[in-house]
C-alpha cells in the first residue's frame, strides 16, 4: 500500500475468523488505521487483494465522532439515521451497550465513555458478522476501557461477529484478545497474546520494559485461580495457550 | 376617467411589485434556512461566501456567452467548487487559503471579464440585489428553483446528516458519500442563484448562516433547527422589506439587517 508516493503497508496478512477478537497494536505511523481503512473498503490497496465474505455486514466503529456544537441531535436521532432503525432496535442496542439512559441525551452532551458507547451501539444496528473498531477506547478512564473490553467481548459471544481491533494500548487489549497482530509497516509477529509479548520482534519494537510490564500485566489479568489453587480462564480468554508463567 | 386611470396604474404597480419582492424573498428565506443549517454544521459559511464570489464570474461569461443568468451562475459556482477539491488535494495550503484565492480572483476575473462586454450592467444590483426589481418570469424561476432544492433536500435529508455527522461511517454503512456532498454544492449553488436579485452576492451568506444560527437557541433535533431557520428567514425577509418600503432603505441590505435583528433577540432570549 503506497500513499504519496511512500509506503505505508506491505505484506500484509490479516485473517479475521468468526468469533475471534484479532487486535492491531503497533506504534504511530504504523499503518494501522490505513489498514483498517483497507478492510472497510475506504481504501483499495495499491497491490494484492482484500477478499471479504460475500454480503458481509461489516459494524465500524469510529476512532473519535466530532459533532459540532451547532449541530442539536439526540443520541436517539443519531442511532436512527444509520439504517432508519425503529425504536425498539434502538432500545435494544443501547441496552446491550449499557447505556440505555442515554436515549434522549443530546449527542454533543456525553462525556468521551459514554459517546464510544453510542458509536458501538450504532456499530451494532445491523446486526454485523465483523465488527471494526478504531482505538475505541480512546479518552476513556481506566475503569471504562475494562468495561468497554469486557463488552467487546460479550458482544462477540451474542452477534457471533469476529472483531477487528487496532489499540495504542498494551496493558488491557491483550487480555481481551484471541490473536494479536503486531504492525509496524509489515506484520512483525503475530499469534496468541502471550506468544506475540515474548516474541523478539514484538520486544524490540516496544522495548524491553514496557513489553515486560506488559507480561507481568498480562498474567495477572490472563487467568484467576479458583481457591483449590486450578487455574480458571478468564471469560474473555477461552483459548489462551496453555502455557503461562506464574509470578 | 383618463386622469383617474392615469393615477391608479402606479398604485396596483407598486402593490404588485411588493408582492413580487415578498414572494421572491420569502420563497428564497424557505430554502436558504434548512440549507444554511448545513452551512452552519459543516463549517463551510467561508466556502459559501467563495461560491457567492464567483457568482459575479457566472454574470460576466453569461452576459459574455448569451445565457440564462441563473443557469450561469449556477454552472460558475459548481466549477469554482470543483476547482476546489482539485485544489484541496493537490495544493499544500489551508482550505481557507485556497477559498481566499478562489473567492476573491473569481470576483475580481468577473469584473475584468465584464469590462469587455458593451453591456452596461448595475453592478451594484447585483452585489446588494435588488428585491424591487423582480419581474414575474424571475419569480417564476425562483419558485421552480426552491420547490426542486426543497424536495430534493427532503428526499436526501437523513443522507446528508450522515454525511454531516461521519463521512466514514456513512461510507461504510452504504452511502455514496461522493455523490451526496455533490448534491449539497449544488444544491447551495442554487440557492446562490436563486437569491442574487434579494440580497445580492455580498450578502447572500448572510440569508444562510443568520437564520439557522439564530434557530439554534430554541432547537433540539436538525429538524426542528431547519424549520425555524425557515421561519426566521421568512420574518426576516417580511421585517426587511418593510423597513425599505416605509423608510426607503435598500431592500437587500434591509432583510439582513432585520436578520441579525432576529439573532439577537433570539440570543437574549435564550439567556433568560
Amino acid at each position: 500500500m503506497t500513499i504519496d508516493g511512500r509506503q505505508i503497508l506491505h505484506d500484509i496478512k490479516l485473517q479475521i475468523d468468526e468469533k475471534q477478537i484479532v487486535t492491531l497494536i503497533g506504534p504511530n505511523g504504523a499503518g494501522k488505521t490505513t489498514l483498517v481503512k483497507i478492510v472497510l473498503g475506504l481504501l483499495a490497496p495499491t497491490t494484492g487483494n482484500v477478499s471479504l465474505r460475500k454480503n458481509l455486514r461489516i459494524g465500524y466503529m469510529p476512532q473519535r465522532l466530532h459533532v459540532d456544537n451547532s449541530m442539536p441531535i439526540s443520541v436517539q436521532k443519531f442511532l436512527h439515521l444509520a439504517v432508519r432503525a425503529k425504536v425498539e432496535l434502538i432500545e435494544q442496542v443501547l441496552k446491550e451497550v449499557k447505556a440505555s439512559h442515554l436515549l434522549h441525551s443530546q449527542l454533543h452532551s456525553l462525556s468521551g465513555g459514554e459517546l464510544q458507547r453510542v458509536l458501538l451501539a450504532r456499530s451494532l444496528i445491523q446486526d454485523p458478522e465483523l465488527l471494526v473498531l478504531d482505538e475505541p477506547v480512546q479518552g476513556v478512564d481506566i475503569n471504562g476501557q475494562a468495561e468497554l473490553y469486557a463488552l467487546f467481548a460479550s458482544i462477540r459471544d451474542r452477534h457471533q461477529c469476529g472483531i477487528l481491533m487496532v489499540s495504542h494500548d498494551l496493558h488491557l487489549v491483550m487480555s481481551a484478545t484471541d490473536e494479536v497482530i503486531c504492525l509496524n509497516q509489515h506484520v512483525c509477529c503475530h499469534g496468541h497474546p502471550e506468544q506475540v509479548s515474548n516474541d523478539p520482534a514484538y520486544l524490540e519494537l516496544f522495548g524491553k520494559k514496557q513489553a515486560e510490564s506488559l507480561a507481568v500485566y498480562a498474567h495477572h489479568h490472563n487467568h484467576s485461580h479458583a481457591l483449590d489453587g486450578e487455574v480458571v480462564d478468564g471469560e474473555v480468554l477461552d483459548d489462551k495457550p496453555a502455557g503461562h508463567k506464574h509470578g | 376617467m383618463v386622469k383617474c386611470w392615469m393615477i391608479n396604474l402606479p398604485g396596483i404597480s407598486m402593490a404588485d411589485f411588493i408582492l413580487r419582492a415578498l414572494a421572491a424573498g420569502i420563497l428564497v428565506a424557505l430554502i436558504a434556512g434548512p440549507l444554511g443549517c448545513f452551512v452552519v454544521w459543516r463549517r463551510m459559511a467561508y466556502f459559501g461566501d467563495t461560491l457567492a464570489h464567483s457568482a459575479l464570474l457566472g454574470i460576466s461569461f453569461g452576459i459574455l456567452i448569451d445565457i440564462n443568468l441563473q443557469l450561469a451562475i449556477i454552472l460558475a459556482c459548481l466549477a469554482i467548487a470543483l476547482l476546489l477539491v482539485r485544489m484541496e488535494n493537490r495544493h499544500h495550503l489551508a482550505t481557507d487559503t485556497i477559498l481566499g484565492i478562489l473567492a476573491h480572483s473569481s470576483l475580481a476575473f468577473g469584473l475584468v471579464i465584464l469590462s469587455f462586454t458593451d453591456v452596461n450592467i448595475d453592478l451594484m444590483s447585483y452585489l446588494f440585489g435588488d428585491l424591487l426589481t423582480v419581474t414575474t418570469q424571475d419569480l417564476i424561476w425562483i419558485a421552480a428553483g426552491v420547490i426542486g432544492a426543497l424536495i430534493l433536500l427532503g428526499i436526501f435529508w437523513n443522507q446528508l446528516l450522515t454525511i454531516t455527522l461521519h463521512q466514514e461511517l456513512a461510507q461504510v454503512e452504504g452511502l455514496n458519500t461522493g455523490r451526496i456532498r455533490l448534491l449539497l454544492m449544488l444544491l447551495i449553488a442554487t440557492v446562490i442563484a436563486l437569491s442574487m436579485k434579494v440580497v445580492g452576492m455580498l450578502l447572500i451568506t448572510s440569508l444562510m448562516i443568520i437564520p439557522p444560527a439564530s434557530a439554534r437557541n430554541f432547537a433540539n433535533s436538525p429538524e426542528k433547527m431547519a424549520l425555524s431557520a425557515s421561519l426566521i428567514g421568512c420574518l426576516a425577509v417580511c421585517g426587511g422589506l418593510l423597513a425599505s418600503f416605509y423608510l426607503d432603505t435598500p431592500s437587500g441590505p434591509s432583510i439582513v439587517v432585520s436578520a441579525a435583528v432576529l439573532f439577537m433577540l433570539s440570543s437574549v432570549l435564550n439567556k433568560k
